[in-house]
């Protein structure tokens, strides 16, 4: 069996394993769908009764986790009661939308940290550097709650970009580009503020690898030979650095679809997050695994991605060490 | 200052260094590496020495004497937190004052370096063959077809034999004396007018030492390049280098061409070191239970900011002047010299 079957096999048993934990703790917590009903003195408490047989809540939890399992083979992903359809196709839109959201917003926080990190770590302990270093930190200490929620205030105030939503009212009847540019809009605010919210972690791991490559003796045996600047960079610094980024590069595909849940929320991006929030607060219990399910799978993708482009790039991994 | 002043006097009194005049010429190289805006003790102080073409000379001391210093600065790899003054004159035209493109191109072309551990000093995740044409590529304008035979020649020169194994392999992928001719031959493929070879063979056992030494010795024969091997072990100079200079503390304390210095060493310090040297006639005799020999105590910062002898600390042979004033450099005999009180007891 080779490497990647084994991560495959591996990647399985741990989608099996955090499905059962979640479905264990989603129903063994106090209460569910239709407690609330019972509150409503115009229902009574047997056509409660009655709902809860019928959706099968009434049942020990094996045997629900059971019926569960049927209907993720069959590739509904269970039921929802709050929005009354099977969970795959609610879960399709909302991750779409995310997806569309947090791989731009990935995409152009790797396209600035990248060479960020690379030039910072290059003018180590220069003016520039120190600039870089007070900005991250800055940037750091700074919840992604209050960067939305800045933007939005910006937003409001200026009438600039919309605030909230995804398209606005109307969208429908315009044309592709105007369809286009709307949603771009639409974009700006959740995007920059998980691009803002990622940055300054990706470059200070950016600039400690390439630091760590630049003081590696084979840099400096590089640069004995007369080899410098540019080449040095892209031939003998970066090849090197790309080892601890490409597992970098993991966790933030990892992240794709639950990195932005509470930025989504602020921001009234109607991805995941929303649906997720909305879903654990009423019980909707096979929405909420549904959503923890998908995580997951990004999650363990992304480990993957990144052991894959390990082996590509590194030739001792590739290769086996002695 | 006591020490500046007593050093400019042995400088301007001592005898013409040894050595025709030609490839490459320090004058009061000094090296001081400053840490957070002070200046910390001085890693070479006031070196003076000259290299013929085509000689091989042999640097010797231990940790903490400066001898990689001496190696960094000769090609400009400095830390930018070091100070560097006096005067470095290769062919012609002093080397402290290029800038990093100047650098670049004698790097390599004109003085290469091979490093301590050739196994670090190659990138992990490129092919070795390709680490070669790099430095081909750095300061030649060929096609790559033409620049891979060029490769392969080299990897011959070292004689490897498996060129076509080795141009493809990782670093991981290879020996240790494979690794080091490697890095010989990157030093070797611009032919270099100096190399400076940094405990070269510190990582291998025995055998391989003996090997890379004679290999050493051959090129410096066939391509007339210049040699700084500096070590740590006298042993491996005699009988490959023509001339030794001993450093300790950051200063030359003791030159001259490597038989006589061995057959006599007139510093202290240099019979101390040449008395570890472990001979298999030494050892002969020797019962169980008796310890090496060790020259007493260790190099400290003290020792470089002491206005006597920085050696007076650890010296069996000290008299009161020592302690006070560093001795200037005396010529005893032609193509030597000595920085001691005491050489002629």
């Amino acid at each position: 069996m080779n490497y990647l079957e084994r991560r495959v096999i591996h990647g399985v048993l741990l989608l099996a394993g955090v499905s059962v934990l979640c479905f264990a703790f989603g129903v063994m917590a106090p209460g569910d769908f239709f407690d609330e009903m019972k509150l409503n003195p115009q229902i009574s408490p047997a056509t409660v009764a009655a709902l809860r047989s019928q959706y099968g809540i009434d049942q020990p939890l094996p045997l629900r986790y059971g019926r569960w399992v049927e209907s993720v083979l069959r590739g509904e992903w269970g039921y929802s009661f709050a929005y009354n359809c099977p969970v795959r196709s609610l879960l399709m839109v909302r991750a779409g939308n995310t997806l569309l959201l947090t791989t731009l917003a990935t995409l152009l926080a790797w396209l600035i940290a990248l060479p960020l990190g690379v030039w910072t770590a290059n003018r180590r302990g220069r003016w520039d550097d120190r600039l870089g270093l007070a900005g991250t930190t800055l940037l750091l200490s700074v919840p992604e709650l209050v960067i939305a929620l800045v933007l939005l205030y910006l937003a409001v105030r200026t009438h600039a970009l919309p605030a909230g939503g995804m398209v606005s009212v109307g969208f429908g009847g315009l044309g592709k580009q105007a369809q286009l540019i709307d949603l771009a809009s639409h974009l700006v605010i959740p995007a920059a503020t998980l691009v803002l919210a990622s940055l300054p972690l990706l470059v200070r791991h950016i600039r400690a690898s390439v630091l760590e490559v630049l003081q590696a003796p084979f840099v400096q045996a590089a640069r004995a030979h007369g080899i410098g600047g540019a080449r040095l960079l892209f031939r003998y610094v970066l090849p090197a650095a790309a080892n601890p980024l490409s597992s970098l590069l993991g966790l933030s595909i990892g992240g794709l679809l639950s990195g932005s849940l509470l930025v989504e929320v602020i921001t009234g991006w109607p991805g995941m997050g929303p649906l997720l929030l909305e879903a654990s607060l009423a019980r909707d219990v096979h929405v909420v695994i549904g959503a923890v399910m998908a995580s997951t799978f990004f999650m363990i993708a992304g480990s993957m991605v990144a052991d894959v482009l390990l082996v590509v790039l590194d030739p001792r991994v590739r290769l086996g060490s002695t | 200052m006591r020490t500046v002043s007593g050093y400019s006097e042995s400088a301007t009194t001592r005898a013409q260094s040894p050595g025709a005049p030609g490839l490459l010429c320090a004058r009061e190289l000094t090296v001081c590496y400053a840490s957070r805006g002070e200046p910390s003790s001085p890693a070479l102080l006031g070196i003076d020495f000259d290299i013929a073409p085509g000689e091989i000379v042999g640097v010797l001391g231990e940790s903490g004497s400066g001898k990689s210093t001496l190696a960094l600065s000769i090609l400009g790899l400095l830390p930018e937190s070091a100070d560097i003054a006096g005067s470095l004159v290769f062919e012609g035209k002093d080397l402290l004052r290029f800038d990093e493109s100047a650098w670049r191109g004698i790097r390599g072309a004109r003085i290469a370096m091979v490093f301590q551990e050739p196994g670090l000093s190659l990138s992990p995740v490129m092919r070795v063959g390709s680490q070669i044409a790099e430095v081909l590529r750095a300061h030649r304008q060929e096609g790559s077809n033409h620049r891979k035979l060029q490769v392969e020649a080299v990897l011959a020169e070292v004689g490897l034999t498996q060129v076509d194994r080795i141009y493809k392999a990782y670093s991981h992928q290879l020996s240790g004396g494979e690794l080091q001719r490697v890095a010989l031959s990157q030093a070797l493929a611009c032919r270099p007018d100096l190399i400076v070879a940094d405990e070269p063979t510190r990582s291998l056992d025995g055998t391989r030492q003996k090997e890379m030494l004679d290999l050493l010795r051959e090129t410096n024969r066939k391509f007339g390049c210049a040699l700084i091997f500096i070590t740590h072990n006298p042993g491996l100079l005699a009988g490959f280098a023509d001339r030794v200079i001993v450093m300790y503390a950051g200063r030359i304390v003791e030159e001259g061409p490597v038989s006589r210095v061995f057959r006599r060493p007139l510093h202290p310090y240099t019979k101390g070191l040449l008395q570890l040297m472990p001979t298999s006639l030494q050892y002969a005799g020797r019962t169980r239970g008796q310890h090496l020999p060790v020259l007493p105590g260790t190099l400290t910062d003290d020792d470089h900011l002491s206005p006597g002898c920085s050696f007076a600390s650890r010296c069996s042979a000290r008299t009161q002047v020592c302690q006070t004033e560093f001795p200037a450099e005396v010529a005893p005999e032609k193509g030597r010299r000595v920085s001691c009180f005491n050489y002629e007891n």
